[in-house]
């Protein structure tokens, strides 16, 4: 079994209104110095696999086809735990 | 004229698209469950909102592996009429069958209200009952209808003249004074480069009988009847 955690961002450029309401709430909070937040998921998947190139492989495959939206959004993947 | 609409678990404007093909055009109408893997003899598809699959993940993300889907798209690749209000529209853009994707409104907010919509053209299936420049009030209700599109396929929808409704305010101004949601272009409708496939965000079925409050909605209906009986007429001569 392996672990895999995978990171979906806003692609650059892409406006976030959520990041941006967490922001005027930070300032609210005082902290001046918060230039930016943007804001994105985190998906942990557990999956059977022969070995971690191929997990790779398949997480990258399924992250283009529905964990993120290639139009707006980038990700991430990285294994973390191999049993 | 035949006409399905497709049910997802999480669909709910469903009843209301099927009631004006059937009540109120007196057309035929069938609904079909997302878990058919084959499309009957349809002369168009209708994708309706709601929330399909709760919304999980990315509005339409999971509804667009739906079984029911890759028969849509072949409907829609063959030149069918598919119109996607809504979550139908999120779930065309999820499917690839339009350009670009839906952020969270810039405001945050769901809005609930009535919008001003401009016809850009007339000369497709879904709106030669309209004219172009016209204004439709046409009920929004959305979380996530904030249209975006890197800045080259925005280009390529001006270019086909792809973009067929905008937000505009009741004098016909479409500025961004006057975008509800945060669209890019105020974009409230686009179609595909071939003009068989429509998706908006507006909803016309909310709007397509007078005890309603209005019945601009109804011409977009009518326009598709209209269209599919010209090709008919074409066929037979």
């Amino acid at each position: 079994m392996l672990k895999a955690n995978v990171y979906v961002t806003l692609k650059e450029g892409v406006l976030d209104p959520q990041g941006d309401a967490v922001k005027k709430s930070l300032h609210v909070l005082e902290y001046q110095g918060v230039k930016e937040v943007r804001i994105g998921k985190f998906i942990e998947v557990c999956l059977e696999s022969k070995d971690k190139e191929s997990a790779l492989r398949e997480l990258e495959e399924m992250s283009d086809k529905l964990l993120a939206n290639p139009v707006m959004e980038d990700y991430r993947v990285e294994i973390v735990e191999v049993e | 004229m035949r006409f399905g609409v497709v049910v997802f678990p999480g669909s709910n404007c469903d009843a209301d698209c099927y009631h004006v093909i059937k009540d109120v055009l007196q057309e035929e109408v069938d609904y079909i469950w997302h878990k058919e893997s084959q499309l009957g003899a349809y002369d168009a598809i209708i994708l309706p909102g709601g929330f399909s699959y709760g919304d999980y993940l990315r509005t339409g993300a999971i509804a667009r592996f739906s079984p029911i889907m890759p028969a849509v798209i072949d409907f829609a690749n063959r030149g069918g009429l598919v119109i996607g209000i809504c979550n139908g529209f999120q779930i065309l853009l999820e499917a690839g069958l339009l350009p670009g994707a839906m952020l969270r409104n810039q405001s945050l907010k769901f809005i609930c209200d009535t919008a001003y919509l401009k016809v850009k053209r007339n000369d497709t299936p879904f709106t030669n009952q309209l004219a172009a420049g016209q204004l439709m009030k046409v009920p929004i209700a959305h979380g996530e209808g904030n249209y975006y599109c890197d800045e080259a396929t925005l280009e390529e929808l001006r270019r086909n003249n792809q973009i067929l409704f905008t937000y505009s305010n009741a004098a016909g101004e479409d500025s961004p004074d006057f975008n509800p949601n945060g669209s890019i272009a105020n974009i409230a409708g686009i179609i595909n480069k071939e003009g068989n496939v429509l998706g908006m965000m507006p909803h016309p079925e909310r709007c397509s009988e007078e005890v309603l409050g209005g019945t601009d909605g109804v011409n977009i209906f009518v326009s598709m009847v209209k269209s599919f009986q010209e090709v008919i007429q074409r066929c037979k001569n």
